[in-house]
C-alpha cells in the first residue's frame, strides 16, 4: 500500500541536543494515528520537520511519494498538510470569518488586477470560499459570530476556529498538536468526536499528539511512542498500552499518573 | 438601481436623519463664516490672528470628520466630502494661497501615510527608512526635470519637457517600487527591532548618497540641492481662460498641485481599501498577527512582505515626484530620518491599520507643525516686539532665545503626540475595525444555526477536571 507520509531515519539536533533521532515512521491514507510521550519526546519537534518549520539534519520526508525536505512551510501546506499548534495561535485581531479565510489562501486564484478592478471571477471567488468557511464554522460546532474577534473568544471556541482554519486548506493530512489541551471531559469528548468526523465524513489522514490518553486509546488507530526524540514503541492503542518501555517511559521517572493506565 | 439608491436616500432624510444634516451643514458654514471673517484686511496684524486663522482652518478641514462620523448616508457623506474637497477648499485657497499650500502638504503626507500604514499597519513591519522611497521619487524627476542630467550625462538635451512630468509619475512609482524590493529582499529575512535598525539605515544610506553624488559624476548636485525643477504643464489653462477664469501662474500651481495630490490620494484609498478586502490584504494582516501561524496556512513570507513594502514604497515614490515639482528645488535636507518619523507618527497617530486613521494622523500632524506651531511663533514674535513682559516673574518676551521658538519644537510635539496617544488612545484616532461579513446579509441574515449538540460518548463523571499532571523530566 501506497504511505501518504513516510519518514526515513529523520533526525533533528539542536546543538547537542538530539531531539529526534532516526525516526522511521509510516501513514497510510485514512488513518488516525497519536504520537504520544513525554515533555520534551520530541513531538512537535517532529510536526515541526514535517510541516517545514525545521529542516531535518538527516533523513527523508515523503509526502505522497515527493520529499517535502527543503520546502518552505508554505510550500508544504500547498501539498496538502495543515496544522494547529500546542498553544493556539489565532490570528487575534482578525475575525473568526478571516482567520478560517487566510487558512484558504492557497486555495485563492484571483490575481491582483482581479482584486483591483473586482472581477466577477474575484467577487464569485470571495462568495463562494465565505460560503465554504460558513459550513466549516458550522462543521466544528462553533457556536461564535463570524465577525467576533478570534482573541475575544472562550478557549474552547479557540480551539475550534484553529481547526476550522486549519480544515480551510482542504488538507488531505491534518497534524493536530494536543487539539483537548485544556479542555474539560464534555469538550473533550465532543472533540474527540469531531476528529473522528474529519476522517469519516471529509477523508482527511489524522495526525494526533495528544496527552489525554482516553482520547489516544479511543480514536487512534495506532500509536507511536517517542522517548527523548527516539520511537520506542508503536503499535495498536493495546500493545502500547502494555509495552515495558513504555511503561518504563512514563512510570520510571517515578513523576507518572495513572494516565496510562 | 441609482433611483432606489435616491429614493432610499430620501426616506432617509425623512425618518429624521436630517436634523444630522443639518447639523453637519451648519458646522461646515460656521466654519466657512469664521474663515471668511478672519480674511478680513483688518484683522491681520492682530498678535492672535496667526494662531487662530491655523485653528480656523483645523476646524474647517475638520468638517470633513465631522462628517465621517455623521450617521447620514453614504452618498451624502461623499457628495458632502468632495464639495468640500473640490469647490470649498480651492476657492478659499484662491483666496489664499497659503490655505492651499498647507493643504497640498497635508495631502502629500496624507498618501505617504497611506502608503506606510500598508507596510507598517497591515503587515506590521516597522519601517523607519520609509522616506527613502520618498526620495527615489524625488530625484527621479529633480534629475531628469532639470539641467541637472546634462551636467552629469554631458548632452543638452535637459530638462524634459513639461509633458514628461506624468510618464514620469508613473516610472517614480516604478522605481520606488523596485527600490523597495530591492531593499527587501535582504532585510526581510529579519523581525521587528531587526528590521526597524536596517530599514532606519538605508533611510540615511539613501540620503547620504544622494548628498555625496556629486561627485565623480555630478547626478544630485550634492548637498547645494537642484533648482529648478520642472512643472508639469498648465495644460488647462486655455480651457480656464475660455471659462472666463483668469487666475495667475502661482495659484494656478497652487491649485495643480492640490488636485493632483487629491488625485493621487483617491487613487491610494481605492487601492488600499480594495487590497484590505482581499486574500493579499488578511495575509498581510495574518504576517503582522502571527508569522509563523501565516506561513502555516501557505503565506509565502517573503513575496507577501515585498509584495507591501513595494506597494508602500510605490506611495511614496509618486509623492516625492509631486513635492520636487512643486517645491521647484530639493535637497537632501528634506529626506532626514525626521521625516520618515513624521509619517510613522502619522501613522500611529491616527491608528495603525486603518486607512481614514493615516489621512486623519497625517492631517493633525501636519496642521500642527506648519500652521498651529508657526502660528505660535509669529504671535510669540508679535508679543515681542510689542515688548511685553510676562507678569509675576517679570521676563521680558524680549529675551526669549530664538532657539526656543515655537516652530522649532516638531520634536517635542512628536513626542507629545506619541505620549499622550499611548496614554490616552493607543489604538489610534481611527482604530482599525475588522470588516463585518457582508455575506450573512447577502445571505438573508440567515440565523446563525445553533449546532447540534454533540452528545457525549461515554457517561463522564461530571468532575472538576482535574489539572492535567503531565509527566515530566526534571
Amino acid at each position: 500500500m501506497a504511505y501518504l507520509l513516510e519518514l526515513k531515519k529523520v533526525t533533528k539536533r539542536f546543538g547537542g541536543l538530539v531531539a529526534v533521532n532516526r525516526v522511521d515512521f509510516t501513514l497510510e491514507p485514512g488513518r488516525i494515528v497519536s504520537i504520544i510521550g513525554p515533555n520534551g519526546a520530541g513531538k512537535t519537534t517532529l510536526f515541526n520537520l514535517i510541516t517545514g518549520i525545521y529542516k531535518p539534519d538527516e533523513g527523508e520526508i515523503l509526502f505522497e511519494g515527493r520529499s517535502l525536505v527543503g520546502l518552505r512551510p508554505d510550500q508544504i501546506t500547498a501539498r496538502g498538510i495543515s496544522r494547529t499548534f500546542q498553544n493556539i495561535r489565532l490570528f487575534g485581531n482578525m475575525t473568526v470569518m478571516e482567520n478560517i479565510l487566510v487558512g484558504m489562501h492557497t486555495r485563492f486564484r484571483a490575481s491582483p488586477v482581479d482584486i483591483l478592478i473586482q472581477t466577477p471571477r474575484f467577487r464569485r471567488e470571495e462568495q463562494q470560499l465565505r460560503e465554504e468557511a460558513l459550513r466549516l464554522i458550522r462543521f466544528v460546532g462553533l457556536r461564535a459570530s463570524p465577525d467576533e474577534l478570534a482573541k475575544n473568544l472562550p478557549y474552547g471556541e479557540q480551539r475550534k476556529v484553529e481547526l476550522a482554519r486549519a480544515l480551510a486548506a482542504r488538507p488531505k493530512l491534518i497534524l493536530l498538536d494536543e487539539p483537548t489541551a485544556g479542555m474539560n471531559p464534555q469538550e473533550t469528548a465532543e472533540t474527540t468526536r469531531l476528529i473522528r468526523r474529519l476522517r469519516d465524513e471529509l477523508g482527511i489522514t489524522v495526525i494526533l499528539i495528544e496527552h489525554q490518553m482516553r482520547v489516544v486509546m479511543g480514536i487512534s488507530e495506532r500509536v507511536t511512542v517517542l522517548d527523548y526524540g527516539e520511537k520506542i514503541a508503536e503499535g495498536s492503542p493495546e500493545e502500547v498500552r502494555r509495552n515495558p518501555r513504555v511503561i518504563e517511559a512514563y512510570l520510571g521517572r517515578g513523576v507518572a499518573i495513572g494516565a496510562i493506565a | 438601481m441609482l433611483r432606489a439608491k435616491t429614493m432610499e436616500w430620501i426616506t432617509q432624510i425623512r425618518n429624521g436623519r436630517s436634523i444630522y444634516l443639518v447639523g453637519v451643514l451648519s458646522y461646515i458654514v460656521a466654519a466657512l463664516l469664521l474663515m471668511n471673517w478672519l480674511s478680513q484686511p483688518g484683522l491681520r496684524d492682530a498678535v492672535w490672528y496667526p494662531l487662530v486663522s491655523a485653528l480656523a482652518f483645523a476646524a474647517f478641514l475638520g468638517s470633513l470628520l465631522v462628517i465621517y462620523y455623521a450617521p447620514l448616508a453614504g452618498a451624502v457623506k461623499a457628495i458632502l466630502g468632495l464639495a468640500i474637497l473640490l469647490v470649498l477648499l480651492p476657492i478659499l485657497g484662491v483666496r489664499n494661497t497659503f490655505l492651499l499650500e498647507v493643504a497640498t502638504q497635508v495631502g502629500i503626507f496624507a498618501a505617504m501615510a497611506l502608503g506606510l500604514n500598508i507596510v507598517v499597519g497591515f503587515a506590521g513591519l516597522l519601517d523607519l527608512g520609509y522616506v527613502a522611497f520618498y526620495a527615489v521619487g524625488a530625484y527621479l524627476w529633480a534629475i531628469f526635470g532639470s539641467p541637472q542630467a546634462n551636467i552629469a550625462f554631458g548632452t543638452n538635451r535637459f530638462p524634459l519637457e513639461p509633458e514628461w512630468f506624468f510618464l514620469f509619475l508613473f516610472l517614480a512609482v516604478g522605481v520606488a517600487a523596485l527600490t523597495g524590493i530591492l531593499l527587501g529582499l535582504p532585510v526581510l529575512r529579519l523581525r521587528g527591532d531587526y528590521l526597524a535598525i536596517v530599514t532606519l539605515a538605508f533611510g540615511e544610506v539613501i540620503r547620504v548618497i544622494v548628498n555625496n553624488l556629486d561627485k565623480p559624476i555630478n547626478l544630485t548636485n550634492g548637498p547645494q540641492g537642484i533648482r529648478p525643477v520642472q512643472r508639469p504643464p498648465l495644460f488647462f489653462k486655455p480651457w480656464l481662460y475660455a471659462l472666463g477664469i483668469r487666475l495667475d501662474d502661482p495659484t494656478l500651481y497652487a491649485l495643480y498641485f492640490y488636485f493632483l495630490v487629491l488625485l493621487v490620494i483617491g487613487f491610494a484609498i481605492w487601492l488600499a481599501r480594495r487590497l484590505e478586502n482581499s486574500w493579499v490584504g488578511r495575509a498581510w494582516t495574518a504576517i503582522r498577527e502571527d508569522e509563523l501561524a501565516a506561513q502555516a496556512m501557505g503565506i509565502p513570507l517573503v513575496r507577501m512582505k515585498l509584495a507591501a513594502f513595494a506597494t508602500g514604497a510605490s506611495f511614496a515614490g509618486a509623492m516625492g515626484m509631486i513635492f520636487a515639482a512643486k517645491q521647484y528645488f530639493i535637497n537632501p535636507e528634506s529626506f532626514t530620518f525626521m521625516e520618515s518619523i513624521g509619517v510613522l507618527v502619522m501613522v500611529i497617530v491616527g491608528g495603525m491599520g486603518s486607512i481614514p486613521g493615516a489621512i486623519v494622523g497625517a492631517t493633525v500632524v501636519t496642521i500642527l507643525n506648519l500652521q498651529i506651531l508657526k502660528g505660535l511663533s509669529l504671535m510669540l514674535n508679535k508679543l515681542r516686539q510689542a515688548g511685553v513682559v510676562i507678569p509675576i516673574i517679570n521676563f521680558p518676551l524680549s529675551q526669549w532665545p530664538t532657539q526656543l521658538e515655537p516652530a522649532k519644537y516638531e520634536r517635542l510635539v512628536f513626542g507629545i503626540l506619541l505620549i499622550l496617544m499611548m496614554i490616552l488612545r493607543p489604538q489610534g484616532i481611527i482604530p482599525e475595525r475588522r470588516h463585518r461579513m457582508e455575506l450573512a446579509e447577502a445571505l438573508g441574515r440567515e440565523e446563525h444555526a445553533e449546532p447540534e449538540r454533540l452528545p457525549v460518548e461515554e457517561e463522564l463523571p461530571p468532575v472538576i477536571p482535574a489539572p492535567e499532571v503531565r509527566p515530566t523530566r526534571d
